[in-house]
């Protein structure tokens, strides 16, 4: 275990997520990618905060923000998609049309 | 054995995130996307971060529980008895990640990182709840302000009817307006 199998680890993590956000139709699978590439971020964090930085407590503050960006991201993510659906029974990306220029 | 535990962790969490790309069923891939999860959580305890790895699997458990009920809401394919297609642009989104990785695990593998300042402290909870009562306290009012705005924010996107809905933008109605008698306007 290194720091380097650490962040590699971290970048597939974001790099699967990354490809869930951009291939999914379903907006709330969007969402599950979104939060794949989150728990990258934590891996990559808490990775900081063990090989560089142990004696301050940044990396484990980080780690705690992207917990709730995590939770944050859920819940508005889950009550955007309820407006939508409401408004125009669309849940998949693609009729999301709304904003399309 | 750290070692050991560590790639398995790794590898797991790594397969069952694509799996939850994979797999025909978003009930499926709820689960899949909790195993991840639970995977990055216990190589959090291997990092001796005992509190956080706890954290993040007990959140990540309860929010994929929620999520769970909104899959089923919103399910494209429910339990995959209704073999489907629920992705667009496959091979451009496939190669925009492969490239994202490799420039990403480039950076980690090839950059000059610090030496480690340090051993950890003996409690590293206390140094957590330290930070966050002392030098770190303004991220935790952001957060705390910011989690504030997002329970009104996804109260006001969720609700079908609020109160301006029955009494008017200046809420000045003397009736409001129900869609079914015998409610508050009678």
């Amino acid at each position: 275990m290194s720091l380097e199998a650490l962040l590699v680890l971290a970048a597939a993590l974001f790099a699967i997520g990354l490809y869930g956000a951009l291939s999914q139709q379903s907006i709330v699978m969007l969402m599950m990618g979104l939060e794949l590439m989150l728990n990258g971020l934590i891996v990559a964090a808490a990775a900081f905060w063990y090989f560089v930085a142990p004696q301050r407590p940044d990396g484990q503050v980080l780690v705690l923000v992207v917990v709730t960006v995590m939770t944050i991201e859920m819940a508005l993510g889950f009550a955007v998609q309820t407006a939508v659906f409401r408004s125009d029974e669309v849940d998949l990306t693609d009729q999301a049309t709304g904003l399309s220029g | 054995m750290t070692t050991i535990a560590f790639w398995v962790l790794a590898v797991a969490s790594v397969l069952s995130g694509y799996a939850v790309f994979r797999v025909d069923s978003m009930a499926r891939a709820t689960f899949a996307l909790a195993l991840s999860f639970v995977a990055v959580g216990a190589i959090l305890l291997l990092l001796d971060l005992d509190y956080l790895g706890l954290v993040v699997v007990v959140m990540m458990v309860m929010e994929m529980a929620v999520m769970a009920v909104f899959m089923i809401m919103y399910m494209m394919n429910p339990a995959g008895l209704m073999p489907m297609s629920m992705w667009h642009d496959k091979s451009r989104a496939m190669s925009i990640a492969v490239g994202t990785f490799v420039v990403l695990a480039a950076g980690a593998l090839l950059v000059d990182w610090p030496e480690r300042q340090g051993p950890p402290p003996p409690d590293i909870t206390r140094q957590l709840g330290q930070g966050i009562m002392g030098s770190k306290m303004l991220v935790m009012m952001a957060v705390s302000a910011v989690i504030l705005s997002t329970i009104v924010a996804a109260l006001v996107l969720g609700s079908a009817r609020s109160r301006y809905d029955r009494l008017g933008d200046d809420l000045d109605k003397r009736r409001s307006t129900d869609p079914v008698r015998g409610g508050v306007g009678r």
